[in-house]
């Protein structure tokens, strides 16, 4: 083999460690940063204005860059069971001032602004200015009318305020018929578990945001234990009547002939009989951590 | 004797009958022009220069010539004396400080005028992307060429230029050379009837050379007037009817080549060898040697005895020769003067 | 006026042989790249992130083009000296001048148009069938491409009494000061005093406005762009142009090239 050829070969072979060897060095260094960084989350800019301004007239698209980060920020910080959303805001303001019509971001502002944490950042004041500024920019958007009924009625338990919005809502034209239906069912009863099932099943039944989907199919579930765990309480309360003593276990609400079978919860975990003959979820089921999480 | 440096002999060009080749009047050879070709007048330039552009330089100063219809006019003068000045006012690339000048009878200012002049610049460039056709092709089309005639032109003159070979090459590829031919085929490919060249012999090797001094003298022949600038002072001598001399912004002198230098004589030099390298004799003591080579100078009575002496030695002749003094003398002492002259400004602080 | 055309049409061969229009390419696979990823990591914005992305490039590249090549187009001439055998032809120096403008403007609507499709293409991979609210994207592509004919105006401006990087320094200015001229406008601030705001507004209004052009916002959410702002915004351009040419032809008409 010639010198030359043998030295290139020598060259290139180097030139393969070399980059394997920065591949690996690059790795220890992403573990140091990641360790170092726990909580340092990375927003440098936060002036929505200045944002705007840097922008030049480019804002629509920058808008959607920051509406990108959002998603990825939740995800990542749901993936990592991190319960500090405080970026939220700030990413969805600057996100919404630059491009005022970005509906994606109000929607899921309005839902995960205010849902407590960890779901949540468990702020429904910022989710309710957030809601405002995409109603005055995109008045015939009644959906947002509807996030704001659902706010208020959920988050902050304002039903006059809840049912207001769901009133104004209705006056689009294009806007569903419940949510006048609503409007005035609210009016009337204030909180009711009918009503948060059927509000919540309209999120379920139209977002194309999955996360939206699924923190709403995490309520509907929640909702269906509630109402099957009233079922087990009204045929306790039965037991009781009839034999002058509290069950002590739900079999003997079935050997009582009061319920059919055990009745499982969504999750597929039989409900139990706590202190006080209450229905109560397992505590094996999920749902229990979910239930104290979601509904404190 | 050598012609004087200060020239109170040859005033500059005032007026003057135009002749043609033949000696006889000129007879308006070229239809109606028996006015001259190329008309200068006072022209002047002035550049700002220094801080703040404050002090003004004279490039071009109070310069009046003429080119008459069918010769072939030099232009001399070194680097930086203002030939090209000259030519950039007249193409209207710059605009004088004051001064006018004509062509073909039109004042300078007058766009139309250019149907008929051509005009090679210095070292010239063109688009790296097209290919000589499509250069020619677009210069042409400024011109009232029918698409036909155009075409046919175009490709005549590639011939001439002998770019015919790399004519569907891009310009980028082509040698200086090259290039300057593409120069001189854009130049003449609408038959003007007043050529301008500005140092067409510059970066071109000798064979290169000698072809455009072939086409300079077939325009003359053609009866059309070139005026061209060059510092190369063999070339002037051998094409040129008249020459005029540019030195510091000024014009020193016009007139032909013979009389810038004065036809006399300064006698003869004989160039020999020997065979016998140890030989003497009177002669030799007042030979220079260069490498085996002599060279003795004789006045024209002292030739034929010089010779004599030489045949007696057994030396070997190589040349005889006259000697005659080139516009290059001429010129050194020019710009000589001139520096001299500019010391002495210099120095007595004004 | 045949010399005009002539010249533009030299220009644009020039700019096609230089392979300027080679940026087609990257912008192709920009879009397609885009188009691939961006229903991956957008959620509910993909048709709005296609459009905002695909006239930011077009908008983007254009500007380039329109700036450097816009600057080039003089000073390389005056650089290379190809401009000095031209001008010794039965050319006036406007001619010249604005049928290099009219070149590169050539060369703009082409490369624009090209983009264009990309665009169209891009947005039917992500949803297709398209929607009849997408045909809005040509008048938005339009008023960009008013915009950088404009900006190589003001580059040809700027070229002809300046040095090369000084002119595109410049003209990158005036574009981003046209941007905010709206906002010089209606600038309301407590101490500034009467006149100083009358200066203001002056300015603003002679700057070239270049957010008349600007309907990213609303072609990117589905929204028409009035028809009225397309024709005015036309006759503006027009008139700004022609009024930047001439002041080039008039500087460039008495400049002594070296």
């Amino acid at each position: 083999m010639k010198a030359g050829t043998l030295a290139r070969m020598v060259f290139v072979a180097a030139l393969v460690l070399g980059f394997a060897g920065i591949w690996r060095l690059q790795k220890h260094i992403d573990l140091q940063q990641q360790t170092a960084t726990v909580e340092a989350d990375n927003l440098t800019l936060r002036s929505p204005r200045i944002l705007k301004s840097m922008s030049l007239e480019y804002a629509p698209l920058v808008a959607a860059i920051y509406w990108t980060r959002v998603v990825q920020y939740y995800g990542e910080k749901h993936r990592l069971h991190q319960a500090n959303l405080g970026l939220l805001w700030p990413l969805l303001d600057i996100a919404t001032t630059l491009d005022p019509q970005i509906l994606p971001a109000y929607r899921f502002g309005s839902v995960f602004l205010g849902e407590k944490p960890p779901g949540g950042a468990g702020r429904p004041d910022q989710a309710i200015a957030l809601l405002n500024r995409g109603i005055q920019a995109n008045p015939d958007e009644w959906r947002l009318y509807q996030d704001l009924g659902n706010l208020y009625y959920f988050d902050l338990h304002d039903y006059p305020k809840a049912s207001a919005a769901f009133e104004e809502g209705s006056k689009n034209p294009k806007a569903l018929i419940w949510m006048k239906v609503m409007a005035a069912k609210i009016a009337a009863e204030g909180e009711s578990l009918e009503t948060s099932y059927f509000l919540w099943k309209q999120v379920y039944d139209t977002t194309t945001d999955p996360s939206i989907k699924q923190n709403a199919e995490d309520h509907l579930l929640l909702m269906q234990a509630e109402l099957e765990m009233r079922a087990i309480n009204q045929a306790a309360d039965q037991f009781e009547k009839q034999s002058g003593h509290r069950a002590a276990r739900i079999g003997e609400l079935v050997e009582a002939g009061l319920l059919k079978s055990i009745p499982k919860d969504p999750a597929g975990y039989p409900f139990v009989l706590g202190e006080g003959g209450k229905a109560e979820y397992n505590l094996d089921s999920p749902l229990l951590e979910k239930n104290l999480l979601m509904n404190r | 004797m050598r012609p004087s440096a200060e020239l109170g002999s040859i005033a500059p060009e005032e007026r003057r009958e135009p002749t043609n080749v033949d000696g006889g009047p000129d007879i308006a050879k070229n239809g109606n022009m028996p006015s001259p070709a190329i008309e200068i007048e006072r022209l002047s330039k002035e550049y700002p220069h220094g801080f703040l552009n404050l002090k003004k330089r004279k490039s071009l100063e109070d310069l009046t010539m003429r080119v008459e219809a069918g010769e072939i006019f030099g232009f001399l003068g070194p680097n930086g004396a203002g030939k090209s000045t000259t030519i950039k006012l007249l193409m209207r690339l710059i605009f004088p400080t004051s001064g006018t000048a004509r062509i073909l009878g039109k004042s300078i200012e007058d766009v139309s005028m250019h149907q008929n002049i051509g005009y090679l610049p210095e070292q010239p460039y063109f688009y790296d992307y097209l290919t000589a056709t499509e250069v020619l092709d677009y210069f042409a089309r400024f011109h009232n060429l029918t698409t036909a005639d155009r075409r046919e032109r175009v490709q005549k003159l590639l011939k001439k230029v002998g770019l015919e070979t790399a004519k569907k090459i891009q310009l980028r590829k082509y040698s200086k050379g090259m290039l300057q031919r593409v120069g001189l085929a854009q130049t003449i490919l609408h038959d003007p009837q007043v050529v301008v060249l500005d140092e067409p012999m510059s970066g071109l090797d000798p064979l290169g050379r000698r072809e455009v001094r072939d086409i300079i003298l077939e325009l003359k022949k053609q009866g059309r007037t070139v005026l061209f600038s060059t510092h190369i002072l063999s070339d002037a001598e051998m094409l040129c009817d008249r020459v005029g001399v540019i030195v510091g912004g000024k014009l020193r002198g016009v007139g032909t080549p013979g009389e810038m230098v004065g036809i006399q004589s300064q006698g003869m030099e004989i160039l020999f060898e020997l065979e016998n390298a140890a030989q003497r004799f009177p002669l030799l003591e007042k030979a220079t040697k260069t490498g085996e080579r002599y060279r003795v100078e004789s006045s024209e009575s002292e030739l034929y005895a010089h010779l004599n002496e030489l045949k007696a030695a057994q030396a070997r002749i190589l040349s005889v020769a006259q000697i005659r003094p080139t516009l290059e003398e001429f010129f050194m002492n020019l710009v000589d003067a001139d520096r001299a002259q500019a010391n002495a400004v210099e120095v007595s602080g004004r | 006026m045949r010399n005009v055309w002539v010249v533009a049409t030299n220009t644009f061969r020039e700019a096609v042989r230089d392979r300027v229009l080679y940026n087609l390419v990257f912008f192709a696979l920009l879009m397609m790249g885009a188009a691939i990823l961006v229903g991956q990591i957008s959620i509910g914005i993909e048709r709005s992130v296609i459009i905002s992305l695909g006239l930011t490039a077009i908008s983007v590249i254009g500007l380039f083009i329109a700036v450097f090549i816009g600057v080039g187009l003089v000073s390389k001439e005056m650089d290379k000296r190809t401009l000095y055998a031209l001008l010794a032809k039965p050319v006036e120096r406007w001619q010249f001048l604005i049928g290099k403008f009219a070149g590169l403007a050539m060369t703009l609507a082409v490369n624009t148009a090209a983009m264009t499709i990309g665009l169209y293409l891009a947005l039917w991979t992500v949803e297709h069938p398209l929607v009849g609210s997408d045909w809005q994207l040509l008048p938005a592509v339009y008023l960009i491409l008013l915009k950088l004919v404009l900006i190589v105006a003001l580059a040809m401006l700027f070229s002809c009494f300046t040095s090369p990087f000084l002119a595109i320094l410049f003209t990158v200015g005036i574009y981003v000061a046209g941007l905010f001229a709206g906002e010089l406008r209606t600038m309301q601030a407590v101490n500034l005093s009467p006149s100083t705001m009358r200066g203001f507004r002056a300015i603003s209004y002679l700057l070239p406005n270049f957010e008349n052009f600007n309907v990213m916002g609303v072609v990117a959410h589905g929204r028409p762009v009035p028809l009225a702002l397309v024709w005015q915004s036309t006759l503006y351009a027009i008139v700004y142009g022609a009024m930047v040419l001439a002041g080039a032809s008039l500087i460039f008409a008495r400049r002594n090239l070296k």
